[in-house]
């Protein structure tokens, strides 16, 4: 049996506007910018390839199914910028055949840093998808990937979840294959799906590279090397995100036709299915127990947190800006924590990143920044804003009650039906 | 075949101050390392003008001594300064527009006016004329000529011996001027630039003036970025530590004249000063704009904070550098600028002018619009405030400066060279 289990992350981050010393405002956010974005890549990617998921579901009547990840940051921003894009979402969630995951609200780091906000944006992202998509995410994936034990253990705490996503890194499988279920050593009742690094890199980063020796990937050799692993694993994790469509890899360069013909392809093979990671971790057994000690994550070749935390700039950063949590949790005051939270983004600190920047690497796309530095410098003058906002803040006379929810802007309720409203 | 190549080059420092001495001192050198013939023509004033008890300026002929193999040295008497020309229409004020002559007095390696003849254009033909006579006695295969004062003999030169001009823009007028430029100095640019072969650029900032303002065809010129010296990779050495130095420290360095800008460097000090008390700043260097520049200080209230030293060296530019938390380059333009990465091997990060080639050139450097001087002071802040910024912009920035060698300077010029001769 060879599953072909589809998951998408779809992140849109809050880009913080240029924000200088002398400047004294609480309008951290650049609306034009992000709007701006949202449109492009809702044009070029998301609608495109919601309408192509949703043909293909209906084509294939319960036989193509998907996973979407979406964080609570892209979703608030589809519904302020490109309704039109979160009612596509509605639509392909109304099918049956689409599974949502789980992660942080705000895409953070907050498990590294605060087990309390960690939980806490892990409730709130849940409400919301429960809200927007009316069903129970039951499959965590933590911000890019990342995961170690500890995650397991966390998530386990939290409850609720069968299964936790991670990158089938080769230094913690080893000789053992991604294509198989496992489990963490330390959450009894969690399941482990692996990424399938070398299959998922062929779509999301290898597709249009011509120097690559498979260049140009047919659906036909793909759905080969899927067949290859009947007899030697139960599923085959593909791990992208949504932008590979239509964004990373253009339009020109025939993404949208290899995935409109790859369902055909693999389905031609008796032994083949698409399934959900929940009803992989339903149909498959754990075969071993995988040991991580260490944190991992899905990005460059390091499969590591250097991107985030890798030189000094980042590691002050999101330090003061996790002190500062109960400051401002202290003031009872909603636009502050949701401010706060909307720093956590772990954009805003891979946008700091100065690994392989000497050498001309633009590190992500729609980086606002043009060098890590000042990328930096934004983040810590609206920090020190934040922190004069919360001096003068009143403190809540009560307490502090943990607030799960941030003040949520007002998303359209689900739709059934097919017409598009803005 | 090896090239031969005739360079109307210019004194070294310190006997020179500024970019284009450094310049063709390092790329000598690397040259030389290369060994690649030169035949360097170089313009010596008479040692006219000594203050007492001070050495020669320099021993009779002799270049200073950095065991030359491959590089052959001609002097040649010409009272040329390299950054002489100024503003001033005509040639009659030229000399008068400097206005430096009580400067002069304890600046004698900077190329003050009392080493000028009097009038720098009859110096330039005179000059020409000189090395005319030169190029008839010696064998080479190229001429190479280093920006607009030493153009006119490699042009006349080209013409009487028939062999191909290479000419190197260091600088422009429009960089030196502003919009307001000299017309004698440009149209010997302009002309030199028609009728060069090749042309080299020290940035594509200076190539897209070149080709816009001089309407030079775009495939006639190349980019060929400057270097710096690296001594052994590890230049700086034991970073002095100063046990009372409570105040921060932002260093300007160079000429202050137009071109660098040190008017915004004040402006934006003034708007440092808004937010933090404890940051000093020094202002180090001679020029034209010095007075106006130390008035400006006092009227915007900062006088006391804004330490002038006047023209520093040898080893008070170690102690300067030492003492700097940040280095600061607001030029208004910039055709490369070596002093950057100079402060980067001295540990000390740097904000430079987007109007600069070495902005397009280097990554780990803060970089700014001269004329944005809020946006400068917001950044001059952050590194004062954040030591992790500090930390990483020196680390980073002091690995990339490696990368600025001489020598690979040298070797694509000498590719240029074989392709200009149609040769191997």
């Amino acid at each position: 049996m060879a599953s072909v289990c589809f998951y998408f992350q779809v992140h849109q981050p809050h880009r913080l506007r240029h924000y200088t010393i002398f400047d004294s405002g609480s309008d951290y956010f650049d609306a034009y910018k992000n709007a701006e974005i949202c449109r492009k890549v809702a044009q070029k990617c998301y609608l495109p390839t919601n309408r192509l998921l949703q043909e293909l579901i209906e084509r294939y009547a319960g036989q193509f199914k998907v996973a979407f990840s979406i964080t609570g940051t892209a979703l608030e921003q589809f519904a302020t910028y490109a309704p039109e894009v979160l009612v596509g979402f509605q639509r392909l969630a109304a099918t049956g055949c689409v599974e949502f995951l789980s992660e942080t609200y705000h895409h953070s780091l907050s498990f590294l840093f605060s087990p309390d906000e960690f939980a806490d944006q892990v409730a709130a992202h849940r409400k919301l998808i429960r809200d927007l998509f009316s069903q129970t995410p039951q499959v965590f994936r933590n911000t890019e990937l990342i995961y170690s034990n500890q995650l397991a253990q966390a998530v386990a705490r939290i409850g609720g979840f069968k299964a936790i996503l991670a990158e089938g890194a080769d230094h913690i499988l080893g000789y053992r294959s991604p294509n198989y279920v496992y489990r963490p050593p330390n959450a009894p009742g969690l399941k482990l799906l692996l990424k399938n690094y070398r299959l998922s890199d062929d779509i999301a980063f290898r597709f249009s590279n011509r120097h690559w020796s498979e260049w140009p990937l047919s659906v036909g050799k793909f759905a080969q090397w899927v067949n290859a692993v009947n007899g030697n694993g139960y599923v085959v994790n593909l791990f992208v995100d949504y932008e590979t469509f239509g964004e990373h890899q253009w339009e020109d360069t025939g993404i949208f036709e290899f995935l409109r013909a790859l369902p055909e392809e693999i389905l031609k093979h008796p032994d083949n299915d698409f399934k959900t990671p929940g009803e992989v971790a339903d149909a498959y057994e754990a075969v071993d127990a995988v040991d991580v000690p260490h944190l991992i994550s899905w990005a460059d070749t390091e499969r590591d947190l250097s991107a985030w935390l890798g030189n000094a700039m980042q590691q002050n950063a999101i330090t003061e800006l996790y002190r500062m949590e109960q400051t401002v949790k202290q003031t009872g005051d909603p636009d502050i924590l949701r401010d706060w939270r909307r720093l956590q983004t772990s954009d805003h600190f891979y946008y700091m990143c100065t690994k392989y920047f000497a050498d001309g690497d633009v590190h992500k796309y729609f980086n606002p920044y043009d060098t890590p530095y000042d990328s930096y410098i934004n983040f810590m003058n609206v920090l020190d804003n934040m922190r004069s906002r919360c001096a003068a803040a009143r403190p809540a006379a009560a307490p502090a009650a943990r607030i799960v929810e941030t003040q949520p802007p007002k998303y359209p309720r689900r739709r059934t039906d097919t017409s598009v409203t803005v | 075949m090896k090239v031969r190549t005739l360079m109307l080059g210019w004194e070294f420092p310190p006997f020179i101050s500024g970019g284009l001495g450094t310049a063709c001192l390092g790329l000598t050198k690397a040259m030389d390392r290369l060994g690649m013939p030169v035949i360097f023509v170089l313009p010596k004033a008479k040692p006219m003008h000594l203050s007492a008890g001070s050495a020669p300026l320099f021993e009779s002929d002799s270049p200073i001594d950095f065991g030359f193999r491959n590089v052959q040295f001609r002097p040649v008497a010409a009272a040329l300064n390299p950054y002489a020309a100024t503003r001033s229409g005509t040639p009659a004020t030229m000399m008068g527009d400097l206005d430096e002559a009580d400067l002069a007095d304890d600046d004698l390696d900077s190329g003050e006016p009392g080493n000028y003849g009097p009038d720098i254009y009859a110096e330039v033909a005179r000059y020409s004329r000189k090395v005319l006579a030169l190029g008839l006695t010696e064998p080479f295969d190229l001429i190479h000529a280093h920006d607009w004062m030493t153009f006119p003999a490699g042009v006349a030169l080209a013409a009487q011996s028939g062999k191909p001009l290479v000419i190197q823009v260091h600088s422009t007028e429009f960089d030196r001027s502003g919009e307001h430029v000299n017309q004698y100095v440009y149209d010997i640019e302009r002309h030199a630039m028609h009728a060069a072969t090749r042309i080299i650029a020290v940035s594509n900032y200076t190539r897209n003036i070149i080709i816009s303002r001089y309407g030079v065809p775009a495939e006639k010129v190349e980019v060929v970025y400057n270097g710096v010296e690296h001594q052994n990779g590890c230049w700086s050495g034991q970073r002095q530590t100063w046990p009372d130095k409570s105040d921060k420290i932002v260093l300007f360095l160079g000429r202050i004249t137009m071109q660098k800008g040190p008017e915004y460097f004040l402006h934006a000090a003034r708007a440092v000063l808004e937010k933090i008390d404890n940051v000093k700043f020094i202002m180090a260097g001679d020029g034209d704009m010095l007075y106006q520049s130390i008035e400006l200080a006092a009227q915007l209230g900062i006088g006391n904070r804004v330490l002038f030293t006047r023209f520093l060296r040898g080893d008070d530019v170690r102690k300067v550098y030492q003492l700097a938390d940040l280095y600061v380059m607001p030029s208004v333009s910039e055709p490369f600028g070596i002093a950057p990465l100079e402060a980067l091997q001295h540990d000390v990060p740097v904000l430079l002018s987007k109007q600069s080639g070495i902005a397009e050139a280097f990554r780990n450097a803060l970089k700014v619009d001269f004329w944005d001087v809020q946006e400068m002071a917001n950044k001059m802040v952050a590194v004062l405030r954040h030591p992790p910024l500090q930390g990483v912009l020196r680390s980073e920035g002091r690995r990339e400066a490696l990368k600025f060698r001489w020598e690979d300077s040298a070797a694509r010029m000498n590719e240029i060279y074989h392709q200009t001769l149609g040769v191997a």
